[in-house]
């Protein structure tokens, strides 16, 4: 019972879904379901909320290695839920957005989420840097040609290959730094972009299938015969 | 007098950041000439110079547009005023260096075009960001317009591409309020529009998922919706299989938000003295690049060497 009812429940939604686009009158049934869906995110952001907190209370209450850190996350969690969900400092009071400018929650975003997460992926930079150094070597012919590619696309991205190549008469124009940029991105990425997508939808139509008819079950969670 | 010493200023230090990388990077060549590696403190540090000088002292480009971004901005010009555009923040701060300047860039672009703009997210974070740029463009640049008339924010919404999936045929199943819970149907911007599909463009904003892809697929293709986007670099190459059918342009990391705020100064001068972080940002991306390039000529050399050192 514990494993008929989620798989009639999958196989009824996924059909109801399936021929809701091809049937305009049950149409409307196929947007009220992706409404579910709506509320079902609201109930994962509870659990993942209490998650967060049950694992870091539990760290705190242990004294587990950098509990110091949970502390903060605790912290931090409970001053943006707090403002968020009471308003407070909200300028424009209870009915205007938890967004508003000047309220604390816009504050606490743009003084401390914003500055922390763009620092975090600038970091990137570092390791791209580092990582092209040690990874873009001629060793054989196809390293040769990602090399070149690379060159190419790097180049385009800035102002600087134009400059280097703005002398090509327009009759050659196609050997431009910047045009060779735009064809590797528009004819060698689109093919095998095309195919990556081409193979990747194959596979969701498989596994969604297969999902549908309850011959893939590991998402109910572990078989235990 | 000021204006003379600011440039003068400025030429220093963009001929002391050349120097300095430039200097580096002869010194590390013949180090690898010897068959010597770079160790990867080096290499942080010459990345740190490239990017932090041309911050304190700013060069800038001109630029052209390239075809994709050309596309968008001649797209947004050709439509009649009082055009209706959605706009979607779907980034996080992480992102927001590279898309908010284009994002930016479209508001100033569609308000001073007259068209009526609505804003919304399908990233929780999307929201907060909306609310910076709103600050930043509309209500500091175009305080005459008004809020549910020229333009409206109905913010975020969970659901990822659930949202989209509704909202292609009923904009108020989703979002029946705007953020400051006013109902959509007393706002006049909405007055006869039903779902997406009343909207004259759908420009997107972000780089992850939910984003421009999800939009072709919910929203573009079964609505028949054009769709402009403008998304981070690295998601930028994974587009071009959209365009330019179901996406009509697409604006590639900070580059692409360069070329569009040049072009938009360009044809409206009013915009000369607004803050152009893709153009200023473009300095420190050039110099980037070029120090990357640099060091894969430089790991090259290093290869080559021991190689050849190598016994047979």
């Amino acid at each position: 019972m514990k494993r008929t009812v989620p798989l009639f429940i999958t196989f009824f939604v996924g059909t109801l879904l399936i021929v809701s686009v091809f049937l305009p009158p049950v149409q409307s049934m196929g947007e009220n379901f992706t409404l579910f869906f709506d509320i079902i995110a609201v109930f994962a952001f509870f659990l993942g909320g209490g998650n967060l907190v049950r694992i870091h209370l539990d760290k705190v209450s242990r004294r587990k290695k950098d509990w110091g850190y949970s502390l903060v996350t605790l912290f931090g969690f409970f001053l943006v839920l707090a403002s968020g969900l009471f308003k407070i400092g909200n300028a424009g009071g209870i009915a205007a957005s938890v967004t508003a400018s000047g309220s604390w929650f816009q504050t606490i975003f743009e003084r401390v989420m914003n500055p922390l997460s763009s620092t975090m992926y600038a970091l990137l930079a570092f390791y791209v840097a580092s990582a092209s150094y040690r990874a873009f070597r001629a060793k054989n012919r196809e390293a040769t040609i990602l090399l070149i590619a690379a060159f190419v696309i790097l180049l385009g991205r800035t102002p600087f290959g134009t400059m280097i190549t703005a002398w090509i008469p327009d009759s050659l124009s196609a050997l431009q730094v910047p045009n060779m940029a735009i064809w590797i991105m528009s004819s060698p990425n689109l093919a095998g972009q095309r195919a990556i997508m081409i193979g990747i939808g194959l596979g969701v139509v498989s596994m969604s299938l297969r999902v549908l008819l309850g011959i893939e079950r590991t998402y109910l969670g572990e078989d235990k015969g | 007098m000021f204006g003379i010493m600011a440039i003068s200023f400025s030429d220093i230090g963009v001929a002391l950041t050349l120097a300095a990388i430039g200097g580096g990077l002869v010194w590390l060549t013949i180090r690898s000439v010897k068959g010597r590696e770079v160790p990867r403190r080096l290499i942080f540090a010459f990345v740190f110079v490239a990017v932090s000088l041309p911050v304190l002292f700013p060069i800038t480009f001109k630029e052209r547009m390239t075809p994709t971004v050309k596309a968008v901005f001649d797209k947004i010009e050709s439509l009649p005023p009082g055009s209706r555009v959605l706009m979607s923040f779907d980034f996080d701060p992480a992102m927001a260096p590279e898309v908010q300047p284009m994002a930016d860039a479209y508001m100033r672009h569609c308000l001073s075009k007259g068209h009526r703009v609505v804003f919304m997210s399908l990233w929780a974070t999307g929201q907060a960001l909306m609310t910076t740029s709103l600050d930043r463009v509309v209500r500091r640049e175009f305080s005459q317009k008004v809020n549910g008339v020229d333009y409206a924010v109905i913010g975020y919404k969970a659901g990822n591409e659930g949202v989209l999936n509704v909202i292609v045929t009923d904009i108020r199943k989703m979002f029946p309020t705007d953020v400051n819970t006013v109902p959509l149907d007393s706002l006049p911007i909405f007055d006869g529009v039903r779902s997406c599909k009343d909207f004259d463009l759908v420009l997107t904003t972000g780089g992850g998922y939910p984003g421009a892809k999800e939009w072709v697929l919910f929203v573009g293709d079964p609505g028949n919706v054009p769709i402009a986007s403008g998304v981070a670099a690295v998601t930028a190459p994974l587009l071009y299989p959209y365009y330019p059918r179901q996406i009509l342009g697409i604006l590639g990391g900070i580059k692409g938000a360069a070329e569009y705020e040049h072009e938009l100064v360009n044809r409206y001068p009013q915009f000369a003295d607004t803050p152009a972080p893709g153009l200023r940002m473009m300095g420190p991306q050039t110099l980037a690049h070029l120090v990357i390039m640099a060091f894969i000529i430089i790991g090259n050399i290093t290869y080559f060497r021991s190689r050849k050192k190598e016994p047979v």
